[in-house]
């Protein structure tokens, strides 16, 4: 159920965010999702991408830094008040999102978003009780 | 192990007797060879037949760095170039370098010191020293290699930098002893662990490092990271380069060689020498050097001398580690602040690497300090509240020990620049 998401440490220098993107894009990785966090110095880029353990080899390879964390890729339905229906769910289960972002790309009829949530298993039986749908890493690969 | 009982076990009355002969020696050797002296031996009023005893050396003028640069480059040299074997320089990052000359003697003496210093580092005639030290100009590449010929064992003379070549050396030849500054023993664990050697599985058993000051918490990452036995050395070209001083097993304070050169702690402001224990300005009298003998030259470095006895049987009198040279010292809103407190606190944290940087710039009429640090990648974090709480304990942290506030900026791992030699972990852009 849970999807690997890549973090990588960017000083704020200019070109840095391309390196990253042109290490994978040498390493055929697809980026199917991508949040970035900055502040003035620096910036956490989190990606969602096809093949996570080689997007890893390669980025370490090039020297990154970069850690590995557990999120889940939820279906929200897309429609207005769908976002606010799963946080809901969660939030009535007192669930605390630490953040999240989406994926371009829909699957099915729904929209697809990321979750980075401290009690990952907790959530998961949560939103599956309320027949919330969560994409797996393969499901993640085909959208 | 002790390289030469007689001399650097004596006991306290034959040492004061030996040291009380030779700097009347010395005192008149250089009013009589040295125009420099005389004169401010002179302007004082003081003649070498007024030392008697020793508390009587500090009736004599000081001599600082600038007097050593005003008479470059062979104005305070006491014998003519004819009898000068070699000529070393400091690194005179600031105009022009000082220049040391040595005689056939003064580097006899100056191997002896050095024997002394490996042997306190546990280095004997069946050990390979690598000594990553700088060759050329530079006192501390030719001074452990004659020390380390002196004593037997097997040197190899790689100088520093090439560092994936010193690792290799490392394996191949089996070296025991490393011999660098602390900022690049560091570098070399660094390029070893990237190069996947375990470099605890190395035969390394003790590094001798100086040249540039350094902490406690340094010494522990550095033991840590080599596997092996970290011991501070001291010295400095306007005495003789390395073996001034020098750790022994123990750990616990730097014997002075001093029945070499005289120490004595003098308070910087007011130059009255200071009881023994005081923390104060060390100042050294060579005894026995001819080429460039100096009287009371002020190093600038502060510490406090200790003459308690040795558990390692050495009885010369020992000097604390030096905590800051005065000249690396920065003033920032008027505090006195020294790179080596920032190191302390920086390599006390597990989430940092003991790699920084300190900026100091001017913003209007403001000094602001900032300090770079390398994130370390196992504290790496997916979240930025991690990196803000880092950066804001880390400033904390600094603060209380500094006592004035800085800006911390988390880097990318190995974007600072690594040393091959003496570091630079100071831009200071007020300069500019």
């Amino acid at each position: 159920m849970k999807v690997k998401q890549i973090s990588v440490f960017i000083e704020n220098r200019s070109g840095r965010l391309r390196e990253v993107a042109a290490v994978l894009g040498q390493g055929g990785i697809n980026i199917r999702a991508l949040s970035l966090a900055d502040t003035s110095d620096y910036g956490i880029l989190r990606l969602i991408v096809d093949r996570p353990e080689e997007a890893l080899t390669v980025l370490k390879q090039a020297n990154f830094t970069l850690s590995e964390t557990d999120v889940i890729a939820v279906e929200v339905p897309d429609r207005p008040g769908g976002l606010a229906e799963v946080l809901d769910v969660l939030g009535s289960a007192g669930i605390n999102v630490e953040y999240m972002y989406a994926f371009v790309e829909k699957s099915s009829e729904n929209a697809v978003m990321i979750f980075r949530i401290e009690d990952i298993e907790k959530a998961v039986s949560t939103l599956e009780s309320r027949n919330i749908v969560i994409l797996d890493n393969e499901r993640i690969t085909r959208i | 192990m002790i390289w030469n009982r007689e001399y650097e076990s004596m006991t306290a009355s034959e040492r004061r007797q030996l040291q009380c002969d030779r700097l009347k020696h010395i005192l008149h050797y250089v009013y009589d060879r040295v125009p420099y002296y005389q004169r401010s031996f002179d302007q004082m009023g003081i003649k070498p037949s007024d030392f008697k005893k020793l508390s009587d050396l500090s009736k004599f003028p000081t001599v600082t760095k600038i007097d050593l640069r005003d008479n470059y480059p062979f104005g305070l040299f006491a014998q003519p170039l004819a009898n000068i074997q070699r000529l070393h320089a400091s690194s005179g990052t600031t105009g022009k370098p000082i220049v040391a000359g040595y005689t056939r003697n003064d580097i006899d003496v100056w191997a002896e010191v050095m024997a002394r210093t490996l042997t306190c580092g546990g280095c004997g005639r069946e050990d390979v020293v690598q000594n990553a030290y700088g060759y050329g100009l530079f006192t501390g590449g030719m001074g452990v290699h004659y020390g380390a010929e002196r004593i037997g064992a097997t040197v190899i003379p790689i100088s520093g930098g090439n560092t994936k070549r010193q690792v290799m050396l490392m394996q191949d030849f089996g070296t025991t002893i490393l011999t660098c500054t602390p900022s690049y023993a560091l570098n070399i664990a660094e390029v070893g662990e990237s190069e996947g050697i375990d470099m605890h599985k190395l035969k390394l058993k003790a590094g001798l490092f100086g040249a540039e000051p350094w902490t406690n918490e340094m010494r522990a990452n550095i033991e840590q990271q080599l596997g092996l036995t970290a011991i501070d050395i001291y010295g400095l070209t306007e005495v003789i380069g390395p073996g001034v001083s020098s750790e022994c097993q123990e750990k616990n304070g730097l014997h002075v060689f001093d029945d070499h050169f005289f120490p004595e702690i003098v308070d910087p402001a007011t130059l009255e020498p200071l009881p023994e224990g005081e923390l104060g300005e060390l100042v050294f009298t060579t005894m026995t050097k001819e080429a460039f003998p100096v009287i009371r030259y002020r190093t600038r470095d502060i510490t406090r001398l200790i003459s308690e006895p040795c558990p390692c049987g050495r009885t010369h009198v020992r000097m604390e580690r030096v905590s800051g040279r005065s000249d690396d010292m920065l003033i920032i809103r008027g505090v006195n602040v020294f790179p080596t407190q920032i190191e302390s606190v920086l390599l006390a944290m597990k989430e940092t690497e003991p790699h920084y940087h300190i900026h100091v710039f001017r913003e209007g009429t403001l000094d602001h300090l900032e300090v770079w640090v390398e994130v370390n990648e196992r504290f790496f974090s997916d979240e930025i509240k991690h990196f803000e709480a880092l950066s804001k304990k880390i400033a904390h942290e600094i603060q209380s020990v500094i006592g004035i506030s800085c800006r911390v900026k988390l880097v990318e791992p190995k974007t600072i620049e690594r040393s091959e030699g003496k570091a630079k972990r100071v831009t200071d852009h007020r300069k500019a």
